[in-house]
């Protein structure tokens, strides 16, 4: 298990997290999700030692990564953000390194190598400088590194980044594999990655922790907005107006396409059903309902309410 | 506490590895190592012959003023380039202690000095061959003395390479400082009197000529050893501020 407890980091006068708080129960993974810039990165780099809070700590089954730091890392596997590697080295002699730096050898060595050719598809490329390798080889073989000790605990910052829809596809059922034997933990900025593959999610806001829970345990506590796309014919200004007033909760838009025919935008709280009624409305107006279709509040719209600046150019 | 003794040798000796290979595995190595041979090369022969005598002094001599660019060109990358690249993150986090690592990629720094030594060795043989009446005690001490010396500016230069993430910088920095080192000797005139006994001991070559004449004075190897552990526990030093920036 690992327990982060306030954490916070400053960078000069910079804070780059504050405060953060969150704890990973063995054999989860757990999605790491915030905008660029939320301290995701700056979060995993002092769970893995790189980096020393300015106050907090961390705990890995009770024991204090300050304190029992090489211990610590030596069960964890680390893949950093955009993947560093040496890249003057062949793929096998990196894996060799990795290895041996974590007193790996003779025939355990070629096990281990055996089972993270097979789990991370890295056979091919083994003697080629890393250099040289697509993206997505580089990447295979950054985890197959971190692999290389079959560590309890897995860290990825971005897995992802980079790689083409069907690498993506295929580290994404990878990482589903690993995580159900070890505590993962994968970072990211793009919620549908993480909504697909973690157990929970911990989203990070401007170095703050703004939600924490499985995407169920999310949405319930999120009151969000429902839209409701509406198109009419012979919808009279007067009309529209008057619908707003009938129904204070809901925020219209309307828009004139061509041949009388209306769309209105509604928008009004979840939590309840106004199709009704405003179908009743459309009735009573004499309006011609040509098309009507709702779009519930989805975890993207939480996601954005939670990341957005307030009043911002992008709410 | 043996075991650990063990277990850090063993950590230390896969960094020595994996810098040699990085050495040999870039054109930097060669290229720094063919012009250190060449050039002392040259000094040797051309003054070897008009001397006539059965030494090596004229290698003696000029082999520390390669060094002011030999070993910073060898050192600026040992750290600056992990840090330039992003690897620091993957080597410092592997269960290997800091010292460890330091220790290694200065092992490694310091055994590619010991074959740019080890291939003078051929003017040597030359010596052998049409000299008379060698002191070969002193050939011995001149080669021990060259290695501490090489040694000293070595743990400079992997100083120079943790404070910066420019290998550049790294070079620059570490030209000066063991720019300094060689020549407070060679200014103590214009040093007041009262610091001077000061800078005379601080110099390198104070201390290389005793070693190099033959005689081996703990005082100039304790001198030597002092300054390269306290290079490199700055730089361990150094590798830890990262943690808190």
């Amino acid at each position: 298990m690992i327990r982060v407890e306030n954490l916070t980091k400053y960078y000069g006068d910079v804070c780059a997290i504050k405060e953060v708080d969150f704890t990973v129960h063995d054999g989860e993974i757990l999605g790491f999700l915030g905008p660029n810039g939320a301290g995701k990165t700056t979060t995993l780099r002092i769970i893995t030692t790189y980096l020393a809070p300015t106050s907090g700590a961390v705990y890995i089954d009770d024991l204090d990564i300050a304190e029992h730091s090489a211990e610590l890392r030596a069960r964890i596997g680390y893949l950093p953000e955009l993947n560093p590697l040496y890249s003057e080295m062949p793929a096998y002699d990196l894996l060799v390194f990795a290895a041996s730096a974590r007193a790996i050898t003779g025939r355990r060595f070629k096990e281990a190598l055996g089972g993270v050719m097979e789990t991370c598809g890295v056979r091919e490329v083994l003697h080629r400088p890393v250099g040289e390798l697509s993206k997505g080889y580089r990447q295979r073989v950054g985890l197959a590194m971190a692999m290389i000790h079959d560590p309890e605990i897995l860290i990825m910052d971005e897995p992802s980044a980079g790689l083409d829809p069907n690498q993506i596809a295929e580290i994404r059922a990878l990482i589903k594999e690993l995580g159900k034997e070890k505590t993962v933990i994968i970072s990211s900025h793009i919620l549908q990655e993480v909504q697909a593959m973690a157990d929970r999610m911990v989203i990070l806001n401007k170095g703050q922790v703004v939600a924490d829970g499985t995407t169920t345990e999310l949405m319930a506590g999120f009151q969000g907005k429902a839209q409701l796309t509406l198109e009419v014919k012979n919808a009279t200004e007067d009309s529209v107006q008057g619908l707003a007033v009938r129904f204070p909760e809901i925020r219209v838009q309307d828009q004139k396409l061509q041949d009388g025919v209306s769309r209105l935008e509604l928008e009004y709280p979840t939590g309840q059903d106004l199709r009704e009624q405003i179908f009743g409305y459309a009735v009573e107006s004499s309006w011609v309902v040509l098309e009507m279709s709702r779009r519930q509040a989805r975890l993207e719209d939480l996601f954005r309410s939670l990341t957005v600046e307030e009043g911002g150019a992008l709410a | 506490m043996r075991d650990q003794l063990q277990i850090s040798a063993r950590h230390v000796a896969i960094i020595f590895r994996k810098e040699v290979g990085s050495f040999f595995n870039s054109p930097v190595a060669y290229i720094t190592l063919v012009v250190f041979l060449l050039i002392s090369g040259w000094f040797f022969s051309s003054s070897f012959f008009l001397i006539n005598e059965s030494d090596l002094r004229g290698l003696f001599n000029i082999i520390p003023t390669i060094y002011l660019f030999f070993i910073p060109a060898i050192t600026m990358g040992l750290i600056a380039r992990e840090k330039s690249t992003g690897t620091m993150e993957l080597l410092v986090t592997l269960p290997l202690e800091d010292w460890e690592v330091v220790t290694g990629k200065y092992l490694a720094a310091l055994s590619l000095i010991g074959v740019g030594l080890l291939y003078t060795f051929v003017h040597f043989i030359t010596l052998t061959f049409v000299g008379t009446n060698i002191d070969l005690g002193a050939i011995f001490t001149g080669y021990l003395g060259l290695l501490l010396v090489g040694g000293v500016y070595a743990a400079a230069g992997i100083f120079c390479s943790a404070v910066t993430g420019n290998q550049i910088t790294a070079f620059i920095l570490g030209f000066l400082i063991v720019f300094v080192f060689f020549m407070m000797d060679k200014v103590l005139f214009f040093i007041p009197g009262f610091m001077a006994g000061t800078v005379q001991y601080i110099s390198v070559d104070y201390h290389l000529s005793n070693i190099s004449r033959g005689v081996i004075d703990s005082r100039n190897l304790i001198y030597f050893i002092t300054v390269i552990a306290v290079f490199l526990i700055l730089t361990v030093r150094v590798l830890e501020i990262r943690k808190w920036r």
